[in-house]
């Protein structure tokens, strides 16, 4: 029987792409909390423009891999490897969208006045989930279900930390009313840095999806 | 797995001094489907024939090891091979019917098991070609020659003559590699109706039919059963590298 030098090429292809593909996601996700610390709406606009390079990989990809799906019919280890592929696809464009919101309740926010302890808090929470996704990535690349396991662990410090601030934020609404405006702001944001906490929880899922097979709720 | 239908130990085929099944054990449960994988000359056909002994025909064959069905060995001395192959039935890789009408082919069976009457004939060849999925579209020709019919309808006829005659497990061979698309899928829709009254086994080649059709999936190699398991696990997480590679297409 033949070897599939062609298809193993393909898939190698998709899985470097999805990889770049994170690296724009990481680096939006990074840039986005970044405009948010600097106040930078130029920043801020960047990570805007950024999301249409990763919706183009988005669709570029999927249509690599429904292509796979049709002509290949993978199975098995193939088969998780093109799941896992699409499912991380999904999270990375979710991702970038919330770097996005992120970055447009930046610019909404650019000179409006805001408590600068939970400003701290929110930055710490941001390199946080930007963290998560960058070891999401690196155990994708090495297949390395450890580190993918430990990753998702992190999840539950940025539920903690959502928690807390988003009680931090409430009462310094209550405290300093021209706090308000910003304040209703970061409570979206925190709410977003929270959802892309847990999509990379998804994608190290996927990653011990793709290498045991075994399919596991880790958030 | 409650009692199984048919329970293979320790089987052991040679074919005069190659040995063609390596200690085979595997348990098959009623009213399930399993499907048999394996690159060409791994065994697949040779141990299909040992479950209603067709082997038994072949000069130089050597069998040991047990094959239960229903708890009985089939290799026992006082097992009747005619009533075996009555309950054990196969279906083979190209339609053969015999070149007689549909209706004659369809009641062969119970007339050689000696039904003559002509109302209880009718009866179990509008059932068997109900049951083969094919009544609706030869109801109107039963009396033309099967081999007029094309070739997915004769491989639908050779299923309808041995539902004729009641069988408990049927045995396919890659039933469906020399009919086209369309026959093929309306063949495997018929395994899948099939596998509520009968114990079903089929051979085949490809991977997306093992996968649509069947329960349990068994790959061979070399006369060895590498695996076998339920096929949603057999064709996404299979446990033995050369699984993997066979059903990946990375094989050899
Ligand atoms: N009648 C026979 N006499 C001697 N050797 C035989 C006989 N029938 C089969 N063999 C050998 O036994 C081995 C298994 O053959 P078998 O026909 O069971 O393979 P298979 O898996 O059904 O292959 P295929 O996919 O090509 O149908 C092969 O090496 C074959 O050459
Ligand atoms: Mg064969």
């Amino acid at each position: 029987m033949a070897t599939r030098q062609a298809f193993d090429r393909d898939l190698a292809e998709v899985q470097q792409d999805i990889l770049r593909m994170g690296a724009l996601v990481e680096q939006s996700v990074y840039e986005s909390v970044r405009s948010l610390a600097a106040q930078d709406s130029v920043l801020a606009a960047q990570v805007i423009i950024n999301d249409e390079r990763v919706d183009e990989f988005f669709r570029d990809l999927e249509a690599k891999i429904i292509g796979l799906i049709a002509t290949q019919q993978p199975m098995a280890k193939d088969l998780r490897v093109v799941v896992t592929g699409i499912k991380i696809l999904m999270d990375l464009e979710r991702m970038s969208d919330y770097a996005v919101d992120i970055a447009q309740a930046t610019m909404c926010m650019v000179g409006e006045p805001c408590c600068g302890s939970d400003m701290a808090e929110i930055l710490r929470m941001g390199r946080l989930a930007q963290r998560m996704l960058k070891e999401g990535l690196d155990s994708y690349v090495e297949g390395n279900v450890e580190k993918a396991r430990a990753m998702c662990a992190l999840d539950d410090q940025v539920d903690y930390i959502f928690d807390h601030l988003f009680r931090a934020l409430t009462k310094s609404m209550e405290e300093n009313p021209a706090f308000v405006p910003s304040g209703a702001h970061l409570l979206y944001v925190i709410r977003y840095l929270e959802r892309i906490a847990d999509h990379a929880t998804n994608v190290g899922e996927a990653v011990i999806y793709q290498v045991t097979g075994e399919r596991r709720e880790l958030n | 797995m409650s009692i199984p239908k048919i329970s293979i130990r320790d089987l052991n085929l040679y074919y005069r001094d190659t040995q063609a099944l390596k200690n085979i054990d595997i348990d098959i449960a009623s009213n399930s489907i399993s499907a048999l994988i394996g690159p060409s000359g791994c065994g697949k056909t040779t141990f299909l024939r040992t479950l209603n002994r067709m082997n038994d025909l072949i000069e130089g064959v050597r069998i040991d090891g047990t094959v239960e069905l229903d708890g009985r060995n089939v290799y026992s001395p006082d097992v009747d091979v005619v009533s075996l192959r009555k309950s054990v039935g196969m279906v083979f890789q190209r339609p053969n019917p015999f070149p007689m009408s549909i209706y004659d082919n369809v009641a062969y069976g119970p007339r050689v098991h000696g039904i003559r009457k002509k109302g209880r004939l009718d009866e179990i060849v509008e059932a068997s070609l109900r049951g083969a999925a094919l009544w609706k579209e030869v109801r109107d020709r039963l009396f033309t020659p099967a081999m007029g019919l094309s070739g997915g309808q004769q491989q639908r006829i050779c299923i309808a003559r041995l539902l004729a005659v009641e069988p408990e497990v049927v045995l396919m061979d890659e039933p469906t590699s020399a009919l086209d698309p369309v026959s093929t899928l309306k063949i495997e829709e018929l395994i899948r109706e099939l596998k509520h009254k009968y114990t079903i086994v089929i051979v085949t080649h490809s991977m997306q039919q093992a996968a649509r059709v069947s329960d349990i999936t068994a790959f061979f190699l070399d006369g060895e059963m590498v695996e076998s398991g339920d096929t949603g696990m057999m064709f996404t997480k299979p446990v033995d590298k050369r699984t993997e590679d066979y059903i990946t297409g990375r094989f050899g």
